[in-house]
């Protein structure tokens, strides 16, 4: 347990250069966003025959969706790239390997890590929300662990991808035929309730969507009926993932 | 030290230790005790199953065959508890491009759960150690090859260990950064750290191992010390002779009872014999006119090339 602190501690040593950037995005981001979409669509929609979306305005509709995206992007950006580097770029886990550290304390350290840049991303997010004004209840706090649960369910796993590939290839591929196309449909910026009845399907089959009604709900300081199904659903997918990478991950480095 | 040394005091006690990779046998059933406070070499051609052999040790990979131990434990089931004894070179850096000098050798500490004051210390002491203290706030990336293998050797002391396992520790250095390292490995055995080398400078192995084993194909083809290993396998001195080009063929022979073992290369012919000056007087009275003939001491060299061959097999 502590060997898994130390490798957190590690990450925390090299962010310490980078902080300053990382903290900026964080916080810019979702203020473009908010900005652009929610208040400038926002207000064509209001301005039209519907005024609202789902009995809210589109910024408060928008907002806790984007959360919830937000950190599907940041468990995909933590878990490939840099994955990848540390295994066979720089070979920063064969250094770790050779102290009294782990396999086990390396993955254990990384999601820990993962989770902590989760958590920070998400919370930052939520200030950017309160200052939006679409933070009604106290309750919505609760959205932070939900989305770091969401960002787990496609971090672990792809963790566990990357530690299989030899190239980087596969990882565009991830971004191009997973997470941007779950961004745009999976229930961000528009209902799941909208899409062709086979799409909703493959829709709810995925975390993002799941994350994204939990939070909505929560954002507005209420609980949607089919919450323990959602947390459930995220939970599986990070717990899988958890497992899978602890296979695939002492398949590549011990040798 | 030989009989009496038992497995009991080995630091390192290896009996028929195999590794596969896949079908490739990369260390086929080696027998070997590193005895505490000794430098142990391991020399080879490339791909002989050094490295391999000192991952092993290094337990950053398993057996797949035969008994290991070492530190006396059993590195399948105490990996970590050994590896916190020990300080590794690898034959590739791993050292951390995204930190400084110095933060390579602080969070390394961290990994083995030293306080972080006591890595501090330790972090200038070995800096200068090493030689690098005035870059210890610079990136890693820009040092020199020979400045980020010092490095490695810092970092691989940082826990102190009883027990240092190099891999090709100066392979790429200029000859100063050579003899650093030397001078550096020489003052770790005087205080009584066990090391454990591999290399491909027969001069370094000379220099620095008490007794080295001459691995080839996977298995290892002799063992000793430097000054046995030369008795063994070569004679006191070495006769080296040059001939024009085309007057090489006209040797057949002609040279035969005037040294132990004659080789002829393309481009010079070696006689072993005890007395080099007594064979170059041989030559002449038999008539042959060398272009320049040299007489110098067996060593090492003259040991690997004959027991693992001249040419590259691969
Ligand atoms: N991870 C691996 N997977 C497959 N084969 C390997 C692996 N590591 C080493 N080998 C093979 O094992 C054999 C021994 O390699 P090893 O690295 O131990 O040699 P070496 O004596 O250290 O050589 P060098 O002097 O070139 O460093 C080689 O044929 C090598 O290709
Ligand atoms: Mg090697």
């Amino acid at each position: 347990m502590t060997g898994a602190l130390r490798v957190v501690e590690h990450h925390l040593m090299v962010y310490r250069r980078t902080w300053k950037g990382g903290m900026f995005v964080s916080f810019a981001s979702p203020i473009l966003f908010l900005a652009a979409i929610g208040i400038g669509l926002g207000s064509l929609i209001a301005r039209g025959p519907v005024h609202t979306v789902g009995g809210v305005s589109y910024l408060t509709f928008l907002a806790p969706g984007l959360l919830a995206a937000t950190a599907m992007q940041t468990a995909f950006v933590e878990t490939t790239y840099p994955v990848m580097a540390k295994i066979q770029w720089l070979r920063t886990y064969d250094g770790m390997l050779a102290t009294p550290l782990t396999v086990r304390d390396v993955l254990g350290g990384e999601i820990g890590w993962l989770v902590i840049r989760l958590a920070t991303t998400a919370f930052a997010f939520f200030l950017v929300m309160v200052l939006f004004g679409t933070v009604h209840s106290l309750v919505a706090l609760l959205m932070i662990p939900v989305v770091v649960l969401n960002g787990l369910a496609f971090g672990a796993p792809i963790f566990a991808f990357t530690a299989t590939q030899r190239k980087d290839k596969g990882f565009p591929t991830i971004g191009r035929f997973i997470i941007t196309p779950l961004f745009l449909l999976g229930g961000v910026f528009f209902p799941i309730a909208q899409l062709p009845p086979i799409a909703q399907g493959i829709a709810w089959a995925t975390p993002l969507a799941h994350s994204v009604v939990l939070s909505r709900s929560l954002a507005i300081g209420g609980m949607n009926p089919s919450a323990l199904i959602d947390v459930a659903v995220l939970a599986a997918y990070a717990t899988l993932g958890i497992i899978a990478a602890s296979i695939t991950l002492p398949r590549r480095l011990v040798r | 030290m030989a009989a009496s040394a038992t497995r009991a005091d080995a630091l390192v006690h290896a009996r028929g230790l195999t590794k596969r990779f896949d079908k490739l046998v990369a260390v086929d059933a080696i027998d070997f005790d590193v005895q505490r406070g000794e430098a142990f070499g391991f020399l080879g051609p490339n791909g002989a199953g050094k490295t391999s052999t000192m991952r092993m040790i290094g337990c950053v990979s398993s057996p797949s065959g035969g008994e290991l131990r070492v530190l006396g434990l059993d590195p399948v089931i105490d990996g970590p508890r050994i590896r916190a004894r020990l300080g590794v070179v690898p034959q590739a850096d791993t050292l951390d491009m995204e930190l400084r000098v110095d933060e390579n050798l602080l969070t390394y500490a961290r990994y083995f759960d030293i306080p972080r004051d006591v890595a501090r210390a330790r972090t200038q002491e070995l800096l200068e150690f090493v030689q690098l203290k005035d870059r210890a706030k610079d990136e890693v990336e820009p040092l020199s090859g020979g400045m980020k293998r010092r490095l490695t050797i810092a970092r691989a002391l940082v826990n102190e260990p009883g027990l240092l396992l190099l891999d090709e520790p100066t392979t790429g250095l200029d000859p100063q950064a050579r003899h650093l390292v030397w001078d550096r490995l020489y003052r770790l055995k005087q205080q009584g750290v066990t090391i454990v080398l591999t290399t491909h400078y027969m001069d370094e192995a000379e220099q620095l191992c008490d007794r080295l084993v001459v691995m080839d194909k996977a298995k290892i083809v002799a063992s000793g010390s430097p000054r046995s290993l030369i008795d063994q396998y070569s004679t006191r001195e070495v006769l080296e002779l040059r001939f024009p080009i085309d007057a090489a063929p006209a040797l057949d022979g002609k040279l035969d009872g005037i040294a132990e073992r004659v080789e002829v290369l393309p481009d010079r012919v070696l006689l072993y014999a005890h007395d080099g000056e007594a064979a170059a007087s041989a030559v002449h009275q038999r008539g042959l006119r060398p272009e320049s003939t040299l007489v110098r001491r067996s060593t090492l060299e003259d040991v690997f090339l004959r027991l693992t061959g001249r040419s590259l097999i691969e």
